[in-house]
């Protein structure tokens, strides 16, 4: 069934940022930096982490839960020590998005060239 | 177009606007919606795959394999990308391959990838979020402005 709502769930996150791009005429970047403010604000009243329940790879695989990972991080330091643990945790969890993009995007920039 | 941008032209500019507004493409907004859906949805679907398959050969839980799916998801798309594969993917499917996480690594890859002429540090180092960057900084900002508010809010309540 997860796999189901995994479907569901993640083909409407992308809908939502298709319409924004075809309605509302924004571009790519101006649509992923809303979605993910947008996770990290869900994650700030806690509505993200049930949705990750309910939906698995369907709420984690959109950028959203990369702004959802990030406010998460930041509140798992942030009750271990305070308030400078909300700058020392807020890449924690987004770590191995971020270190996998960088060294693979590198890796690639070696070995493919540009395609016309 | 706004009403404030549209009183700062001339007539004749006005003119021009609303003749370009008439021979403008129409979006096929349902068809594009339909698309984004099924492509994002498919690399979702792709996405739980492999995440099962973590949990069940590696021994995962489901929080652990979160990360490994992540980081298998991106290998793939930057191999797409580096193929000149992905790009022909993102013609037809719109938002079903910006949104999922494979087009935050596409967009860092062929950053990457389209500046190495530029050399290594000035090129590919410095260019390689010129794409993917606001992504980060937004969501860092947004990340810690919540943060901030949410610690304030649990100490003032005696959270801690």
């Amino acid at each position: 069934m997860i796999f189901f709502w995994a479907f569901v769930v993640g083909g409407l996150i992308c809908v939502i940022g298709q319409i924004m791009m075809d309605v509302f005429k924004l571009t790519p970047a101006h649509t992923t930096s809303t979605l993910v403010v947008v996770g990290a604000v869900l994650d700030g009243f806690g509505l993200y982490e049930p949705l990750i329940k309910f939906a698995g790879a369907g709420a984690t695989v959109p950028i959203t839960s990369f702004g959802n990972a990030l406010v998460h991080g930041a509140m798992v330091e942030a009750n271990k020590s305070g308030l400078v643990g909300v700058i020392t945790g807020i890449f924690e969890v987004t770590s191995a998005g971020i270190s996998s993009a960088i060294v693979f995007a590198f890796l690639a920039s070696l070995i493919f060239k540009p395609k016309g | 177009m706004s009403d404030k941008k549209k009183k700062k032209l001339t007539p004749v500019q006005q003119e021009y606007q609303d003749f370009a507004k008439q021979r403008e493409p129409e979006r096929p907004v349902l068809k594009n919606c339909l698309m984004a859906f099924l492509f994002g949805g498919s690399i979702c679907l792709v996405g739980q795959l492999i995440s099962t398959f973590y949990m069940h050969f590696f021994g995962f839980n489901e929080k652990s394999a979160g990360d490994p799916t992540v980081a298998t998801l991106i290998f793939i798309s930057v191999l797409l990308t580096g193929l000149g594969v992905y790009d022909h993917i993102a013609q037809v499917a719109g938002a079903g391959t910006i949104i999922p996480v494979t087009g935050f690594a596409n967009a860092m890859a062929s950053a990457a990838i389209e500046h190495r002429s530029e050399g290594y540090v000035l090129g590919v180092g410095g260019n390689m979020f010129k794409l993917a960057g606001s992504v980060i900084v937004f969501g860092t900002v947004a990340a810690f402005v919540i943060g901030t508010i949410k610690v304030i809010i649990m100490q003032v309540l005696g959270g801690f």
